[in-house]
């Protein structure tokens, strides 16, 4: 019996992982300008060619979607 | 145990079906209409404002088109509403009431209530090229005699 009402609250509490993360109404923040990973092309530029210059591979930074969750 | 099995029944039970609008949207009532759910942050959305104005425009006698903006600063909702300004209703709901109660996947979503307040055709996103879809559902669920038109 004590097993299962602790089984019982362990599997309840498992509820509460079901929740992470920003709702797709809820991403103004991350929306905005300034919160993007590359929200300054110049840096972002010589960010790339440093990745370059030192991994002699470039690319691989983009990926979809800007965190509006319109995508 | 069977407090348990109370509590776990209890849990399980959801919240309503949406057969009757929320008290935000009680006002709508017995109408057709057409929840569009925005934000002033959301690019897309102000890409469908001016379909948006087209349908309601278009649909006026039947149908009601709704924007529930989610904006937690209600300036940048007003800002956004100037630049792209809407010729339908307006609701605020900052809180995310209604878009938890219809699940939405993404902004903008819409969500086209019959007159019984169920869910007749919901789409995410907003994309010029699909507009038929998004208008032929409208169409679909117009009162007869209007869809033929």
């Amino acid at each position: 019996m004590t097993r299962l009402i602790l089984l019982a609250v362990a599997v309840l509490a498992l509820g509460g992982c079901a929740d992470l993360g920003a709702k797709p109404w809820q991403r103004g923040t991350l929306a905005r300008y300034d919160m993007q990973l590359d929200c300054d092309p110049v840096l972002a530029g010589l960010d790339d060619h440093i990745y370059f210059s030192k991994e002699a591979s470039s690319g691989g930074r983009g990926f979809g979607g800007g965190g509006c969750g319109c995508n | 145990m069977r407090l348990i099995i109370a509590v776990l029944m209890l849990m399980s039970a959801t919240a309503a079906g949406a057969a009757e609008l929320p008290a935000a949207l009680a006002t709508y009532q017995g109408k057709l209409v057409y929840v569009d759910f925005w934000a002033s942050w959301c690019g897309p959305c102000a890409e469908s404002f001016p379909w948006l104005n087209r349908m309601q425009e278009k649909y006026g006698a039947d149908l009601v088109i709704v924007g529930v903006n989610v904006d937690t600063d209600a300036g940048a909702a007003d800002a956004f509403l100037k630049k792209h300004p809407a010729r339908f209703d307006i609701v605020r709901d900052p809180a995310g009431r209604l878009p938890e109660l219809y699940a939405i996947e993404g902004m903008p979503t819409s969500v086209l209530l019959g007159v019984d307040g169920s869910v007749l055709h919901k789409h995410s996103g907003f994309r010029a090229h699909q507009t038929a879809e998004y208008e032929a559902a409208i169409r679909a669920a117009l009162p007869r005699e209007e869809a033929r038109k």
